[in-house]
Protein backbone atom coordinates (compact mmCIF):
# COMPACT_ATOMS: atom_id res chain seq x y z
CA UNK A 1 0.00 0.00 0.00
CA UNK A 2 1.21 3.09 -1.14
CA UNK A 3 2.26 5.68 1.90
CA UNK A 4 -0.18 9.05 2.18
CA UNK A 5 1.47 11.79 1.30
CA UNK A 6 2.65 13.87 4.45
CA UNK A 7 2.76 17.56 4.35
CA UNK A 8 5.64 18.84 6.15
CA UNK A 9 4.67 22.56 6.80
CA UNK A 10 1.51 23.38 6.86
CA UNK A 11 -0.69 24.53 3.56
CA UNK A 12 -1.09 28.38 3.06
CA UNK A 13 -4.41 29.56 1.61
CA UNK A 14 -2.70 32.13 -0.75
CA UNK A 15 0.36 33.82 -1.61
CA UNK A 16 3.30 32.02 -2.37
CA UNK A 17 5.25 29.13 -1.90
CA UNK A 18 9.20 28.75 -2.48
CA UNK A 19 10.44 25.03 -3.10
CA UNK A 20 14.00 23.41 -3.97
CA UNK A 21 15.24 26.49 -2.09
CA UNK A 22 19.21 24.72 -1.66
CA UNK A 23 19.85 23.44 2.19
CA UNK A 24 20.69 25.90 4.28
CA UNK A 25 19.89 29.40 2.31
CA UNK A 26 16.13 29.94 3.59
CA UNK A 27 17.34 31.82 6.65
CA UNK A 28 19.43 34.15 4.06
CA UNK A 29 16.01 34.30 1.89
CA UNK A 30 14.29 35.79 4.71
CA UNK A 31 16.73 38.62 5.35
CA UNK A 32 16.70 39.33 1.71
CA UNK A 33 13.05 39.11 0.99
CA UNK A 34 12.66 41.37 4.32
CA UNK A 35 10.17 38.99 5.62
CA UNK A 36 11.12 39.14 9.07
CA UNK A 37 8.49 42.76 8.97
CA UNK A 38 6.29 40.61 7.00
CA UNK A 39 3.03 40.53 9.40
CA UNK A 40 1.25 37.74 7.96
CA UNK A 41 2.19 33.81 8.51
CA UNK A 42 5.70 32.99 7.39
CA UNK A 43 6.58 29.29 7.73
CA UNK A 44 9.95 27.83 7.05
CA UNK A 45 10.97 24.41 6.52
CA UNK A 46 14.51 23.39 6.87
CA UNK A 47 16.74 20.26 5.53
CA UNK A 48 13.17 18.60 4.30
CA UNK A 49 13.89 15.22 1.83
CA UNK A 50 14.05 15.67 -1.66
CA UNK A 51 13.78 13.60 -4.14
CA UNK A 52 16.09 15.53 -6.58
CA UNK A 53 17.94 17.54 -4.40
CA UNK A 54 18.37 15.40 -1.25
CA UNK A 55 17.35 18.20 1.25
CA UNK A 56 15.85 21.14 0.52
CA UNK A 57 14.44 24.09 2.22
CA UNK A 58 10.94 26.10 2.00
CA UNK A 59 9.24 28.66 2.47
CA UNK A 60 5.60 29.64 2.40
CA UNK A 61 4.31 33.44 2.86
CA UNK A 62 1.25 34.06 3.43
CA UNK A 63 -0.85 36.85 1.53
CA UNK A 64 2.34 37.99 -0.12
CA UNK A 65 2.70 37.27 -4.42
CA UNK A 66 6.39 37.24 -5.05
CA UNK A 67 7.81 40.14 -7.84
CA UNK A 68 9.65 38.99 -10.68
CA UNK A 69 12.56 41.13 -9.50
CA UNK A 70 11.80 39.45 -5.96
CA UNK A 71 12.11 35.90 -7.29
CA UNK A 72 15.73 36.51 -9.08
CA UNK A 73 16.85 37.89 -6.37
CA UNK A 74 16.41 34.32 -4.83
CA UNK A 75 18.18 32.96 -7.94
CA UNK A 76 21.32 34.34 -6.67
CA UNK A 77 21.50 32.15 -3.62
CA UNK A 78 19.52 28.86 -5.08
CA UNK A 79 19.18 28.80 -8.66
CA UNK A 80 17.34 25.93 -9.02
CA UNK A 81 14.13 27.35 -6.64
CA UNK A 82 10.90 27.11 -7.78
CA UNK A 83 7.83 29.61 -6.92
CA UNK A 84 4.47 28.67 -6.64
CA UNK A 85 1.90 31.64 -6.51
CA UNK A 86 -1.47 29.76 -4.26
CA UNK A 87 -4.54 31.28 -4.45
CA UNK A 88 -7.86 29.46 -2.16
CA UNK A 89 -5.09 26.35 -1.29
CA UNK A 90 -4.70 25.77 -5.81
CA UNK A 91 -1.52 26.38 -7.50
CA UNK A 92 -2.25 28.95 -10.17
CA UNK A 93 1.16 29.94 -11.34
CA UNK A 94 4.71 28.12 -11.22
CA UNK A 95 7.73 29.46 -12.37
CA UNK A 96 11.52 28.72 -12.03
CA UNK A 97 13.76 31.38 -10.79
CA UNK A 98 15.58 33.33 -13.34
CA UNK A 99 19.75 34.38 -12.78
CA UNK A 100 20.01 37.76 -13.12
CA UNK A 101 22.70 39.38 -15.23
CA UNK A 102 23.10 42.01 -12.53
CA UNK A 103 22.01 42.73 -9.43
CA UNK A 104 21.93 46.10 -7.61
CA UNK A 105 21.48 47.32 -3.98
CA UNK A 106 21.22 43.70 -2.49
CA UNK A 107 24.43 42.99 -2.22
CA UNK A 108 27.16 44.12 0.57
CA UNK A 109 30.91 43.74 -1.29
CA UNK A 110 32.99 41.92 1.01
CA UNK A 111 35.88 44.03 0.13
CA UNK A 112 36.15 46.74 2.93
CA UNK A 113 38.39 49.01 0.62
CA UNK A 114 35.62 49.21 -2.33
CA UNK A 115 33.91 52.50 -2.48
CA UNK A 116 30.57 51.17 -2.08
CA UNK A 117 31.59 50.32 1.56
CA UNK A 118 32.85 54.52 2.14
CA UNK A 119 30.22 56.25 0.48
CA UNK A 120 26.24 56.23 0.53
CA UNK A 121 25.55 54.68 -2.37
CA UNK A 122 24.48 51.28 -3.97
CA UNK A 123 26.28 48.18 -4.96
CA UNK A 124 26.21 46.69 -8.49
CA UNK A 125 27.04 43.45 -9.22
CA UNK A 126 27.45 41.58 -12.33
CA UNK A 127 26.11 38.40 -12.11
CA UNK A 128 28.16 34.80 -13.72
CA UNK A 129 27.08 31.65 -13.69
CA UNK A 130 30.18 29.48 -14.16
CA UNK A 131 30.58 25.75 -13.61
CA UNK A 132 27.89 25.03 -11.72
CA UNK A 133 29.03 27.94 -9.05
CA UNK A 134 27.18 31.72 -8.80
CA UNK A 135 30.26 34.11 -9.29
CA UNK A 136 29.52 37.99 -8.40
CA UNK A 137 31.78 40.73 -9.58
CA UNK A 138 31.29 44.15 -8.61
CA UNK A 139 31.12 46.88 -10.68
CA UNK A 140 33.42 49.41 -9.04
CA UNK A 141 36.05 47.70 -7.42
CA UNK A 142 36.00 44.42 -10.03
CA UNK A 143 36.19 41.75 -7.34
CA UNK A 144 34.88 38.37 -8.38
CA UNK A 145 33.45 36.66 -5.04
CA UNK A 146 31.75 33.14 -4.51
CA UNK A 147 28.13 33.93 -3.44
CA UNK A 148 29.27 31.83 -0.12
CA UNK A 149 31.93 34.99 0.25
CA UNK A 150 29.17 37.14 0.84
CA UNK A 151 28.38 38.09 3.90
CA UNK A 152 25.74 40.73 4.40
CA UNK A 153 22.81 42.12 2.53
CA UNK A 154 20.69 45.20 2.62
CA UNK A 155 17.13 44.09 2.57
CA UNK B 1 38.87 50.70 -37.74
CA UNK B 2 38.32 54.31 -36.50
CA UNK B 3 38.99 54.29 -32.55
CA UNK B 4 37.64 57.95 -31.13
CA UNK B 5 37.99 58.00 -26.62
CA UNK B 6 36.07 61.46 -27.20
CA UNK B 7 34.07 62.05 -23.80
CA UNK B 8 35.37 58.16 -22.35
CA UNK B 9 36.43 57.46 -19.39
CA UNK B 10 39.89 55.65 -18.61
CA UNK B 11 38.93 53.73 -15.77
CA UNK B 12 39.85 49.53 -16.37
CA UNK B 13 42.42 48.16 -18.90
CA UNK B 14 39.35 44.86 -19.29
CA UNK B 15 37.09 48.04 -20.80
CA UNK B 16 39.71 48.47 -23.92
CA UNK B 17 39.70 47.59 -26.64
CA UNK B 18 42.88 46.10 -28.62
CA UNK B 19 42.03 48.90 -31.37
CA UNK B 20 41.80 51.36 -28.63
CA UNK B 21 44.96 49.89 -26.75
CA UNK B 22 46.77 50.62 -30.22
CA UNK B 23 45.37 53.53 -31.06
CA UNK B 24 46.75 54.66 -27.81
CA UNK B 25 50.62 53.38 -28.56
CA UNK B 26 50.32 55.19 -32.16
CA UNK B 27 49.07 58.71 -30.64
CA UNK B 28 51.82 58.38 -27.89
CA UNK B 29 54.49 57.45 -30.58
CA UNK B 30 53.59 60.15 -32.65
CA UNK B 31 53.35 62.87 -29.62
CA UNK B 32 57.03 61.86 -28.29
CA UNK B 33 58.79 61.96 -32.19
CA UNK B 34 56.78 65.23 -32.77
CA UNK B 35 55.57 67.44 -29.69
CA UNK B 36 52.24 69.15 -30.24
CA UNK B 37 52.36 72.57 -27.88
CA UNK B 38 49.24 73.73 -28.61
CA UNK B 39 47.19 70.82 -28.62
CA UNK B 40 45.05 71.55 -25.44
CA UNK B 41 45.55 75.42 -25.53
CA UNK B 42 42.24 76.58 -24.11
CA UNK B 43 41.64 73.45 -22.00
CA UNK B 44 42.07 72.55 -18.16
CA UNK B 45 42.72 69.30 -16.42
CA UNK B 46 41.68 68.60 -12.52
CA UNK B 47 44.49 67.06 -11.04
CA UNK B 48 42.40 64.99 -8.25
CA UNK B 49 45.24 63.28 -6.03
CA UNK B 50 43.25 62.10 -3.08
CA UNK B 51 46.33 60.14 -2.09
CA UNK B 52 50.17 60.62 -2.55
CA UNK B 53 51.98 60.07 -5.76
CA UNK B 54 55.03 61.35 -7.63
CA UNK B 55 55.08 60.23 -11.06
CA UNK B 56 51.91 59.16 -12.25
CA UNK B 57 50.66 63.27 -10.90
CA UNK B 58 53.98 65.26 -11.97
CA UNK B 59 53.83 63.09 -15.26
CA UNK B 60 49.83 63.92 -15.64
CA UNK B 61 50.88 67.59 -15.11
CA UNK B 62 53.44 68.04 -16.99
CA UNK B 63 52.03 66.26 -19.98
CA UNK B 64 48.77 68.39 -20.03
CA UNK B 65 50.71 71.58 -19.81
CA UNK B 66 53.30 70.10 -22.49
CA UNK B 67 50.22 70.25 -24.79
CA UNK B 68 49.36 73.62 -23.71
CA UNK B 69 46.57 72.92 -21.60
CA UNK B 70 46.10 74.43 -17.53
CA UNK B 71 46.07 72.46 -14.80
CA UNK B 72 44.22 73.23 -11.32
CA UNK B 73 43.89 70.70 -8.71
CA UNK B 74 45.49 69.05 -5.32
CA UNK B 75 47.70 66.37 -4.14
CA UNK B 76 46.46 65.88 -0.77
CA UNK B 77 43.37 65.72 0.18
CA UNK B 78 43.53 67.98 3.57
CA UNK B 79 43.35 70.68 1.62
CA UNK B 80 39.75 70.00 0.42
CA UNK B 81 36.33 69.11 1.42
CA UNK B 82 37.25 65.72 1.63
CA UNK B 83 38.64 66.99 5.24
CA UNK B 84 34.92 68.33 6.23
CA UNK B 85 33.48 64.74 5.20
CA UNK B 86 32.60 65.80 1.43
CA UNK B 87 31.53 62.68 -0.55
CA UNK B 88 33.46 62.05 -3.54
CA UNK B 89 30.53 62.23 -5.58
CA UNK B 90 30.11 65.85 -4.47
CA UNK B 91 33.71 66.38 -4.84
CA UNK B 92 33.65 65.27 -8.19
CA UNK B 93 30.62 66.35 -9.76
CA UNK B 94 31.74 69.88 -7.88
CA UNK B 95 34.96 70.13 -10.11
CA UNK B 96 33.78 68.64 -13.15
CA UNK B 97 31.71 71.72 -13.41
CA UNK B 98 35.05 73.72 -13.42
CA UNK B 99 37.20 71.57 -15.72
CA UNK B 100 37.09 70.15 -18.99
CA UNK B 101 39.29 66.40 -17.89
CA UNK B 102 40.10 65.13 -14.66
CA UNK B 103 42.85 62.89 -13.67
CA UNK B 104 42.35 61.39 -10.48
CA UNK B 105 43.98 58.66 -7.34
CA UNK B 106 42.05 57.52 -4.46
CA UNK B 107 42.75 55.39 -2.15
CA UNK B 108 39.81 53.29 -2.28
CA UNK B 109 38.81 50.50 -4.96
CA UNK B 110 36.19 51.65 -7.38
CA UNK B 111 36.41 55.66 -6.71
CA UNK B 112 37.13 56.28 -10.12
CA UNK B 113 33.82 54.71 -11.31
CA UNK B 114 32.13 56.76 -8.79
CA UNK B 115 33.36 59.28 -10.02
CA UNK B 116 32.53 58.71 -13.35
CA UNK B 117 28.87 58.92 -12.22
CA UNK B 118 29.23 62.36 -10.85
CA UNK B 119 30.63 64.09 -14.08
CA UNK B 120 29.95 63.79 -17.81
CA UNK B 121 33.76 65.24 -18.13
CA UNK B 122 36.22 61.98 -18.95
CA UNK B 123 37.96 60.63 -15.84
CA UNK B 124 41.04 59.41 -16.37
CA UNK B 125 42.07 56.84 -13.61
CA UNK B 126 45.30 57.59 -11.93
CA UNK B 127 44.86 54.76 -9.58
CA UNK B 128 42.36 53.43 -7.21
CA UNK B 129 43.49 51.16 -4.46
CA UNK B 130 44.92 48.18 -5.24
CA UNK B 131 42.13 47.82 -8.24
CA UNK B 132 42.88 49.73 -11.38
CA UNK B 133 45.85 51.24 -12.67
CA UNK B 134 45.29 51.71 -16.64
CA UNK B 135 47.63 54.42 -17.41
CA UNK B 136 50.54 52.46 -15.86
CA UNK B 137 49.72 49.44 -18.13
CA UNK B 138 49.45 51.52 -21.12
CA UNK B 139 52.95 53.25 -20.74
CA UNK B 140 54.48 49.62 -20.14
CA UNK B 141 52.77 47.97 -23.32
CA UNK B 142 54.10 52.06 -24.99
CA UNK B 143 57.52 50.60 -23.47
CA UNK B 144 57.18 46.93 -24.12
CA UNK B 145 56.68 47.86 -28.00
CA UNK B 146 59.24 50.56 -27.61
CA UNK B 147 62.21 47.92 -26.57
CA UNK B 148 61.39 45.09 -28.61
CA UNK B 149 59.96 46.75 -31.79
CA UNK B 150 57.09 44.42 -31.16
CA UNK B 151 54.20 43.39 -29.07
CA UNK B 152 52.90 40.08 -30.74
CA UNK B 153 54.10 36.40 -29.27
CA UNK B 154 56.92 37.79 -26.68
CA UNK B 155 58.27 35.90 -23.22
CA UNK B 156 57.55 37.94 -20.54
CA UNK B 157 57.90 37.42 -16.89
CA UNK B 158 56.36 39.22 -14.42
CA UNK B 159 58.51 39.06 -11.08
CA UNK B 160 57.64 39.90 -7.37
CA UNK B 161 54.35 40.63 -5.57
CA UNK B 162 51.80 39.25 -7.84
CA UNK B 163 49.31 38.42 -5.62
CA UNK B 164 48.60 42.18 -4.64
CA UNK B 165 50.38 44.31 -7.32
CA UNK B 166 47.88 45.84 -9.20
CA UNK B 167 49.98 46.55 -12.29
CA UNK B 168 51.20 43.64 -12.85
CA UNK B 169 47.27 42.40 -13.06
CA UNK B 170 46.23 44.76 -15.69
CA UNK B 171 49.57 44.05 -17.40
CA UNK B 172 48.47 40.27 -17.59
CA UNK B 173 44.74 41.33 -18.87
CA UNK B 174 46.31 43.74 -21.53
CA UNK B 175 48.83 41.29 -22.64
CA UNK B 176 45.95 38.76 -23.56
CA UNK B 177 45.75 40.82 -26.46
CA UNK B 178 49.18 40.20 -28.27
CA UNK B 179 49.61 36.38 -27.25
CA UNK B 180 52.34 36.94 -24.96
CA UNK B 181 54.00 33.76 -23.16
CA UNK B 182 53.72 34.96 -19.38
CA UNK B 183 56.16 33.73 -16.77
CA UNK B 184 54.83 33.93 -13.22
CA UNK B 185 57.40 34.02 -10.12
CA UNK B 186 56.69 35.02 -7.09
CA UNK B 187 57.10 33.75 -3.79
CA UNK B 188 53.67 31.00 -2.93
CA UNK B 189 52.08 33.25 -0.99
CA UNK B 190 52.04 36.26 -3.43
CA UNK B 191 51.21 34.24 -6.60
CA UNK B 192 48.58 35.76 -9.79
CA UNK B 193 45.51 35.23 -8.14
CA UNK B 194 43.51 32.33 -9.52
CA UNK B 195 40.77 34.59 -11.23
CA UNK B 196 43.57 36.28 -13.51
CA UNK B 197 44.40 32.46 -14.40
CA UNK B 198 41.35 31.64 -14.88
CA UNK B 199 41.03 34.43 -17.38
CA UNK B 200 43.98 33.81 -19.02
CA UNK B 201 42.93 30.21 -19.40
CA UNK B 202 39.52 31.07 -21.08
CA UNK B 203 41.68 32.96 -23.60
CA UNK B 204 44.13 30.04 -24.64
CA UNK B 205 47.16 32.47 -22.79
CA UNK B 206 50.08 30.28 -22.19
CA UNK B 207 51.43 30.69 -18.82
CA UNK B 208 53.64 29.21 -15.70
CA UNK B 209 54.46 29.77 -12.25
CA UNK B 210 57.61 29.81 -10.81
CA UNK B 211 59.70 30.19 -7.60
CA UNK B 212 63.52 32.02 -8.73
CA UNK B 213 64.13 34.33 -11.49
CA UNK B 214 66.49 32.39 -12.33
CA UNK B 215 64.32 29.35 -13.89
CA UNK B 216 63.26 31.59 -16.40
CA UNK B 217 65.77 34.26 -16.95
CA UNK B 218 67.33 33.15 -19.90
CA UNK B 219 64.07 32.20 -21.50
CA UNK B 220 62.71 35.67 -21.82
CA UNK B 221 62.62 39.06 -23.87
CA UNK B 222 60.66 41.18 -20.87
CA UNK B 223 61.43 40.87 -16.74
CA UNK B 224 59.07 42.71 -15.24
CA UNK B 225 60.29 43.58 -11.85
CA UNK B 226 57.88 44.54 -8.77
CA UNK B 227 58.45 45.61 -5.26
CA UNK B 228 57.72 42.84 -2.23
CA UNK B 229 55.81 44.55 0.02
CA UNK B 230 57.29 43.96 3.25
CA UNK B 231 53.96 44.78 5.07
CA UNK B 232 52.18 42.16 2.67
CA UNK B 233 53.76 40.03 5.16
CA UNK B 234 52.49 38.08 8.54
CA UNK B 235 56.25 36.52 9.14
CA UNK B 236 58.87 39.09 9.26
CA UNK B 237 61.29 36.59 9.31
CA UNK B 238 59.87 35.32 6.07
CA UNK B 239 60.14 38.01 4.58
CA UNK B 240 63.56 38.68 5.41
CA UNK B 241 64.38 35.06 3.58
CA UNK B 242 62.11 35.92 0.33
CA UNK B 243 63.08 39.73 -0.64
CA UNK B 244 66.63 38.31 -1.32
CA UNK B 245 65.22 35.55 -3.70
CA UNK B 246 63.84 38.24 -5.89
CA UNK B 247 66.73 40.88 -6.57
CA UNK B 248 68.09 41.29 -10.17
CA UNK B 249 71.95 41.79 -10.38
CA UNK B 250 73.98 42.74 -13.61
CA UNK B 251 75.57 39.01 -13.05
CA UNK B 252 72.49 37.45 -13.69
CA UNK B 253 72.50 38.94 -16.83
CA UNK B 254 74.85 37.80 -18.37
CA UNK B 255 72.84 34.62 -19.53
CA UNK B 256 70.03 36.43 -20.92
CA UNK B 257 68.88 36.84 -24.60
CA UNK B 258 70.53 39.63 -25.77
CA UNK B 259 67.12 41.91 -26.54
CA UNK B 260 66.06 41.49 -22.81
CA UNK B 261 64.20 44.29 -21.49
CA UNK B 262 64.16 44.88 -17.73
CA UNK B 263 61.18 46.57 -16.90
CA UNK B 264 59.88 48.10 -13.15
CA UNK B 265 56.59 50.40 -12.55
CA UNK B 266 58.95 51.78 -9.54
CA UNK B 267 60.18 52.93 -6.98
CA UNK B 268 62.53 50.23 -6.73
CA UNK B 269 63.48 49.44 -2.89
CA UNK B 270 66.56 47.06 -4.08
CA UNK B 271 64.97 44.43 -6.03
CA UNK B 272 67.38 45.80 -8.98
CA UNK B 273 70.87 46.66 -8.09
CA UNK B 274 72.36 49.70 -9.39
CA UNK B 275 74.86 47.50 -11.35
CA UNK B 276 71.97 46.59 -13.58
CA UNK B 277 71.23 50.47 -14.29
CA UNK B 278 74.21 50.37 -17.01
CA UNK B 279 73.03 47.50 -19.26
CA UNK B 280 72.01 47.59 -22.42
CA UNK B 281 68.87 45.30 -20.79
CA UNK B 282 68.04 48.23 -18.48
CA UNK B 283 65.06 50.21 -19.89
CA UNK B 284 62.72 50.93 -16.40
CA UNK B 285 64.05 54.97 -16.61
CA UNK B 286 63.02 55.35 -20.17
CA UNK B 287 59.73 53.30 -19.30
CA UNK B 288 58.80 56.25 -16.82
CA UNK B 289 59.77 58.94 -19.15
CA UNK B 290 56.77 57.32 -21.33
CA UNK B 291 54.56 57.57 -19.07
CA UNK B 292 54.42 60.98 -20.20
CA UNK B 293 54.07 60.95 -23.62
CA UNK B 294 51.30 57.80 -23.11
CA UNK B 295 49.25 60.51 -20.80
CA UNK B 296 49.34 63.13 -23.40
CA UNK B 297 48.05 60.51 -25.86
CA UNK B 298 45.19 59.63 -23.52
CA UNK B 299 44.51 63.60 -22.73
CA UNK B 300 44.12 64.41 -26.37
CA UNK B 301 42.17 61.36 -27.28
CA UNK B 302 39.55 61.70 -24.48
CA UNK B 303 39.17 65.46 -25.06
CA UNK B 304 38.62 64.95 -28.76
CA UNK B 305 41.67 66.82 -29.99
CA UNK B 306 43.58 63.30 -30.98
CA UNK B 307 41.71 60.21 -32.75
CA UNK B 308 42.86 57.77 -34.86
Amino acid sequence: MQEPKKLLVSAINSGTVIDHIQAGMATKLLQVLNLGTHKKIVTLGLNLPSKNMGLKDLIKIEDKELTEQEANKIAIFSPQASINIINNYEVTKKFNVTLPETVQSLIICPNPKCITNNENMDSDFKVQHVNNQIKLQCKYCEKIFLQSDINDYRA
Amino acid sequence: MTVNLTGKDIISIPELSKEEILAVLENARSLKKEPQPNLLENHVMGSCFFEPSTRTRLSFETAMQRLGGRVVGFADPAVTSTKKGETLYDSIRIIGQYVDVIAMRHPLEGSARRASEATNKPILNGGDGANQHPTQTLLDLFTIEECQKKLDGLDIALVGDLKYGRTTHSLAQALTHFGAHLYFVAPNSLQMPDYICEELKAKNIKFSIHEKIEDIIDKVDVLYMTRIQGERFADQIEYQKIKHVFVLTAKMLEIVRPNLSVLHPLPRVGEITADVDTTKHAYYFEQAENGLYVRQALLAMVLGKLNK
